[in-house]
């Protein structure tokens, strides 16, 4: 294919997409599964990159996900909630003096929410990424349990109100603002992935040492990755926040962290194209197509067995440890998505279903 | 007679103990400018460890290091070591001086690795490209927003020109572990110059090859001493490309630092001939 | 603080301590052998509760009868987690096993959720281990009691063991060196196996002496106390099975005191900023071996 053609393509994809987007937004009710799962999915395409950009192109196996989250959506609810409602949200602890009149506009408080999750990364990220692999993966996680523990904690009752969460949290001032964030934030982590700094995180996933010889300081490559990451997930906390409107410390479990590892690695860690694809997949099929599974079904009088609520879930896990098993690179590996890539595919199909035209002979091609 | 030439490495004493084990024991060296420098020795006679040394991979545990005449890595046993060295000079050097890789490969001293440490998944002209991130000027945010194109573009045009000048660019977007063996030396060698050094370190750059790719090899590294004006240190077993290359020669066995000169004297001096082979019962 | 409620609280520590160190020492013995971090023995130690409550309950089989069962369920759980999701990616870089692992740690949380139902179901109690004893003014309850004995009679053992035997010399050198052991002719699958066998039979242990004190058993119930008795490994220094021992020990000990003095929102927290700063200041933990790169 010509660069001309493939740009053509790109363009006409891209209008489709916008196209569809703009019709779920004004044609579809708001209350249909598809709206859903193209918000809650685009929320958690951003997570999903975020995450790759540490754990699946610097290589840093980062478990604290959920807890840069809960800091982003904290942030996000606590500097954004109207002050009329105040009153009502903190009933029991009474809010802090400081915060009583504080009402900022939306955007400011996603940035916020971003910017303390950055801060707190820079914090940790120092000692922390000098841990090996596994020490660093635990270790992000303990971190990750600290936050949840704290955000819920009594000495914040007056700031997170404590146990009780935070609720009327404002929601999309429109239906396109996730979109809109999440297609902003993406694209600035594909043009920071494909500049030199971007090929330095690589450099350092495929050969610390190597990486190390010519030149790269891996302290400060490492927390850029980490600062970076953390940044963006802050932001989808806040979006998260935004779309559910409530929000408790049991919003951002240790499971929320491993939903989103199971999202990356069905897309294929090291491709951005992959986790988009797999966030929107992973969700669609969660919250909609596989939904089925958790009804009990009839057939006449016989009731299929395993048909209840849970078994969903339990048909997700499975679907993840064969992944895991058994196709490594998940759907795109570390390729990332490329007409070129896709006519190639298109042709192995055919060739599958069809045979190839000439058979057998050294010439084959 | 050479001390016309400046000194670009100068090791003095430096030792290597890993717990009970000295793996370097006492080894000076000198390479002065634009000379081909042997480093030769039986299997495990501490040769990677000593590059190991001059790249920062490790501190030494004694000695000193200088690079263009300046002192730039220095240690003396501390801590558990104190009681533990078995090396010499103990008490000779006094204070601790020690750099990170990257900061040396700054400096001008790059290498490559005895078991090829190539960007396996990534293109050819991806692992030349990453050795030119060291000098980046922009940040982090500049480089994103693409504030540096022109730099970027340089950047790409010289990891070109060394594709070529290494008969490399034919491959420029095949995967890095998809290439012959041959062809994978030659990458870590075009992206080792691609962080222009002065010095370079090759750490057994024959390996696998047959005479006739070895004998190719041997009149590579001369011309690129001479294009890029460097000064090499290299560790090799293939004992016709070292004599044929090597201006001097330095032998190590067990640590030490058994002979050192030019390859006549050395294939004549008993001592190495029993490192290599044994002495007669 | 009077005397007995001090030691009233440190016997509480050493016998929420004993139960931590039995699951550490799964942790730690595998960590040892396979260099895997096993997300998925805090779920274990959860199915080995539900297994006995679908003994006793469901089945009506009595709790000593039951306790045999729970302890072979167990293990053939984990000896089926390591030949499907463990051994399949032994040669498969470290990334990748460690998703394993916290892959069947999810698998696990959903197939109890979707098996038990995310309500708590309620702990079939032992009527022996709940009788109270009085020594003087402290009373307490024989599970209570006999916990620590019984961390310490199998630690002895199992120390015994792997000093005394040929299988825990073989572990050993396993631990020690993954290929030369194999080159030496050990037989790598018996000695990992071995290693699960015994980490899941103090699993299931363990989670009989937590439980029976405790009304229910929910789905996510082992995910924390997985969590601390990993930080007790680490702490104690990975691979050390003594040092788990420990581990587990302290950090009963200060979470008893911690929720003693008021705190008990910040036990938790303090169990992971404990975890954080022997990561950062000693990451070998008390007794742990050092583990270099060959460049």
């Amino acid at each position: 294919m010509t660069k001309k053609t493939k740009t053509i393509c790109s363009i006409i994809a891209g209008l489709v997409i916008a196209a569809f987007i703009f019709y779920v937004g004004e044609e579809v009710s708001s209350s249909s599964m598809l709206r859903t799962v193209l918000q809650l999915g685009t929320i958690y395409a951003l997570v999903a990159v975020s995450m790759n950009l540490l754990n699946g192109f610097t290589g840093q196996f980062s478990l604290g996900q959920a807890g840069f989250m809960a800091i982003g959506a904290y942030t996000y609810a606590v500097l954004t909630i109207p002050v009329d409602k105040k009153a009502n949200v903190y009933y029991l602890y009474g809010i802090a003096d400081s915060l009583a009149d504080v009402e900022l506009p939306l955007w400011i408080g996603i940035i916020a929410g971003g910017l303390l999750a950055a801060l707190l990364a820079a914090i940790v990220g120092a000692p922390v990424l000098r841990l090996k692999s596994d020490y660093f993966a635990i270790a992000t996680l303990g971190f990750s349990e600290i936050v949840r523990i704290l955000v819920g904690s009594s000495p914040f009752n007056r700031i997170t109100n404590g146990s009780l969460g935070l609720n009327s949290i404002p929601g999309n001032p429109s239906y396109y603002t996730p979109f809109i964030v999440a297609g902003i934030c993406i694209a600035i982590i594909v043009l920071l992935l494909t500049s030199s700094y971007g090929r330095a995180f690589k450099a350092i996933r495929e050969d610390e040492i190597a990486a190390e010889a010519m030149g790269i300081r891996l302290s400060t490559h490492k927390q850029m990755a980490f600062i970076i990451s953390s940044f963006f997930t802050g932001i989808s906390g806040a979006l998260l926040a935004m779309y559910l409107g409530a929000i408790t410390s049991t919003t951002f479990p240790i499971m929320l962290t491993y939903n989103i590892l199971l999202i990356i690695v069905i897309g294929g860690m090291g491709s951005v194209t992959g986790s988009i694809l797999a966030a929107f997949l992973v969700t669609a099929a969660k919250e909609w197509w596989l939904r089925f599974l958790d009804q009990t079904m009839m057939i006449g009088d016989f009731q299929v067995p395993l048909l209840r609520t849970g078994f969903r879930m339990v048909v997700f896990s499975l679907i993840l440890m064969l992944v895991v098993l058994f196709w490594r690179k998940g759907i795109m590996g570390q390729k990332e998505f490329s007409w070129d890539g896709l006519l190639n595919l298109f042709k192995r199909v055919k060739n599958r279903l069809w045979g190839n035209s000439k058979k057998g002979g050294a010439l084959n091609g | 007679m050479d001390n016309v030439k400046p000194s670009v490495l100068r090791l003095e004493d430096i030792t290597m103990q890993f717990g009970g084990v000295v793996a370097v024991n006492n080894l000076s060296l000198e390479v002065r400018k634009g000379e081909i420098i042997g480093l030769i020795g039986p299997n495990g006679a501490g040769k990677t460890t000593a590059f190991n040394v001059v790249t920062g991979v490790y501190a030494p545990t004694n000695g000193a290091l200088y690079l263009n005449d300046n002192l730039i890595i220095t240690n003396y046993p501390r801590g558990k070591m104190k009681e533990f060295y078995q090396g010499e000079n103990k008490g000779k050097y006094t204070k601790s001086m020690i750099l990170s890789p990257d900061r040396i490969t700054k400096m001008g001293v790059a290498r490559t690795f005895q078991n090829i440490r190539l960007f396996k998944d990534l293109t050819v002209f991806e692992n030349v490209l990453i050795a030119k991130h060291m000098n980046i000027k922009a940040n982090i945010f500049s480089a994103t927003f693409r504030l540096n194109r022109k730099e970027e573009q340089w950047m790409r045009e010289d990891a070109m020109s060394l594709l070529r000048i290494l008969g490399l660019d034919k491959n420029k977007n095949d995967i890095a572990s998809s290439l012959p063996y041959g062809k994978q030396r030659r990458l870590e060698i075009a992206r080792a110059l691609a962080t222009k050094p002065s010095l370079l370190l090759l750490d057994e750059p024959a390996a696998g090859m047959n005479p006739q790719e070895s004998d190719e090899l041997m009149h590579f590294i001369g011309r690129i001493r001479d294009d890029f004006d460097l000064s090499i240190l290299m560790i090799e077993h293939h004992m016709q490309l070292v004599m044929g290359v090597c201006e001097r020669i330095y032998v190590l066995d067990y640590g030490i630092n058994i002979a050192e000169g030019n390859p006549a004297e050395i294939q004549n001096n008993p001592r190495v001939i029993e490192a290599y082979l044994g002495v007669d019962e | 603080m009077t005397t007995t409620a001090l030691f009233q609280y440190c016997l509480a520590g050493i016998s929420i301590g004993g139960i931590y160190a039995l699951i550490a020492i799964g942790y730690t013995m595998v960590y040892g052998i396979l260099r895997l971090i096993n997300f998925a023995h805090g779920d274990i130690f959860m199915m080995a509760a539900y297994f006995m409550i679908f003994a006793m309950v469901d089945f009506m089989i009595p709790w000593y009868i039951s306790a045999v069962i729970v302890i072979i369920s167990t293990i053939l759980l984990g000896i089926l987690i390591e030949k499907f999701a463990y051994s399949p990616l032994r040669s498969s870089p470290r990334m990748s096993i460690m998703i394993s692992a916290i892959g069947v740690s999810f698998l696990l949380q959903n197939l109890a959720t979707y098996l038990f139902s995310a309500l708590p179901k309620q702990y079939p109690s032992i009527p022996l281990l709940n009788k109270t004893l009085t020594f003087g003014e402290v009373s307490t309850s024989v599970v209570t009691f006999i916990t620590p004995i019984i961390t310490i009679l199998a630690l002895l053992i199992l120390m015994a063991i792997i000093k005394k035997t040929k299988i825990g010399m073989a572990m050993r050198a396993v631990s020690k060196d993954f290929e030369t052991a194999k080159l030496m002719g050990i037989e790598i699958n018996t000695v990992i196996s071995v290693t699960f066998i015994i980490g899941c039979f103090l699993a299931a242990l363990g989670s009989m002496l937590y439980f029976t004190p405790r009304p229910s058993v929910f789905p996510l119930a082992g995910s924390l106390p997985g969590l601390k008795c990993f930080v007790a490994a680490v702490f104690g220094g990975i691979g050390s099975i003594p040092g788990a021992v420990l581990g587990g020990f302290l950090i009963g000990l200060s979470e008893t005191f911690i929720k003693a003095a008021g705190y008990s929102e910040f036990s938790d927290v303090f169990t992971f900023v404990l975890l954080i700063a022997v990561l950062m200041f000693r990451p070998t933990g008390l007794f742990g071996e050092n583990l270099a790169e060959k460049v």
